[in-house]
């Protein structure tokens, strides 16, 4: 196969980066979930019903 | 609906589980698709006889193509969010905004590394400063960046997700400046014009760029979910907090109105007063 280091470069970064952002996200979202009542974490609530 | 059965604790439900799974296989068979079942891009020049096209390089393209659109995507989403910041101004809106904003940032950011490692075999260049959709797109990803920074910036919430709808709208006029300047600019770029929209690629090699921009729709909606949700539970943890400062701050005053009213000491038991 030719080009494979920048294949292995291109592919290695791109999956890297976006697993590491969905860890993120999942570790925030772990801890934020402590810190908010049960009743605050209807993810899908309709538009604007919170405010105020 | 995915969010009526979320486990306490995380930002998962049921239905955002099987997403993440359904993305995670799809990105395997994107990988096999991309690696095994798809040959290079070799084609026989007509009258000289050699080969030429871009060989294995071409693997690339089934990931920075997608992940390039979905860029697009998350941006346009954004700018839709943002006039709902302006107009309808509930935190839904804002939150939206903010978690395309960064979501599209993220895969920008990818397309513009992915890009110049591709455009090195292909090209021999990493990068060209004349090129006007490379420029194009480092200025779209410096404009969201800056968005993001200015997420950070201001002391009063309402100020901030207004000033950032504005710049989200200012920043996303920049999409077609990227998506046309092969076309407008033709004799200023290194990029070819769309193989998609001219029908050059076909069989399998067309199959595979199709399941790749199904993939990345798959991991962008997932990445979305989950920014969106992080976002939200921000908000409400910041209520929360607000919420019961305030009323142990109420309960302290009126425990101490109370006590003035029924005309007691401040120090019953003897102790010193201040």
């Amino acid at each position: 196969m030719t080009h494979l280091g920048y294949l292995v470069a291109g592919w290695g970064i791109s999956l890297v980066v976006l697993g590491g952002y969905a860890l993120r996200l999942v570790r925030r979202g772990r801890s934020l979930s402590a810190e908010v009542p049960e009743d605050r974490r209807r993810w899908l609530e309709s538009p604007g019903t919170d405010r105020d | 609906m995915a969010g009526r059965d979320e486990t306490p604790g995380t930002t998962g439900s049921r239905g955002s589980r099987l997403l993440g799974c359904v993305a995670l296989a799809s990105l395997g068979v994107l990988g096999v698709l991309a690696f095994v079942l798809t040959g290079p891009d070799v084609r026989i020049h007509p009258t000289t006889g050699e080969e030429f096209g871009q060989f294995d390089a071409v693997r690339m393209l089934y990931l920075h193509v997608p992940m390039a659109i979905l860029m697009y995507a998350s941006f346009l989403l954004c700018a839709v969010a943002s006039v709902g910041v302006l107009v309808k101004r509930t935190p839904w809106w804002d939150v939206m905004a903010h978690s395309t904003a960064e979501v599209g940032t993220v895969l920008c950011g990818l397309v513009l590394v992915t890009g110049s490692i591709w455009g090195r075999p292909v090209w021999n260049t990493w990068w060209e400063w004349g090129d006007v959709r490379l420029m194009t797109t480092l200025v779209l990803f410096l404009l969201f960046a800056g968005y993001l920074a200015l997420r950070g910036t201001t002391s009063d919430p309402r100020r901030q997700e207004r000033q950032a709808a504005v710049v989200a709208l200012v920043a996303v006029l920049d999409i077609p400046l990227v998506n046309r300047s092969v076309e407008w600019w033709e004799n200023r770029t290194l990029h070819q014009r769309s193989t998609l929209e001219e029908l050059k690629i076909e069989d399998l090699t067309l199959f595979t760029l199709m399941f790749g921009f199904l993939t990345f729709g798959l991991v962008v909606w997932w990445l979305t979910l989950q920014r969106f949700r992080v976002g939200w539970l921000e908000r409400a943890a910041i209520d929360h907090a607000v919420g019961s400062a305030i009323a142990e701050r109420r309960s302290e005053t009126s425990a101490v109105e109370l006590d003035a009213a029924i005309g007691v000491s401040d120090d019953p038991a003897g102790e010193e007063s201040p």
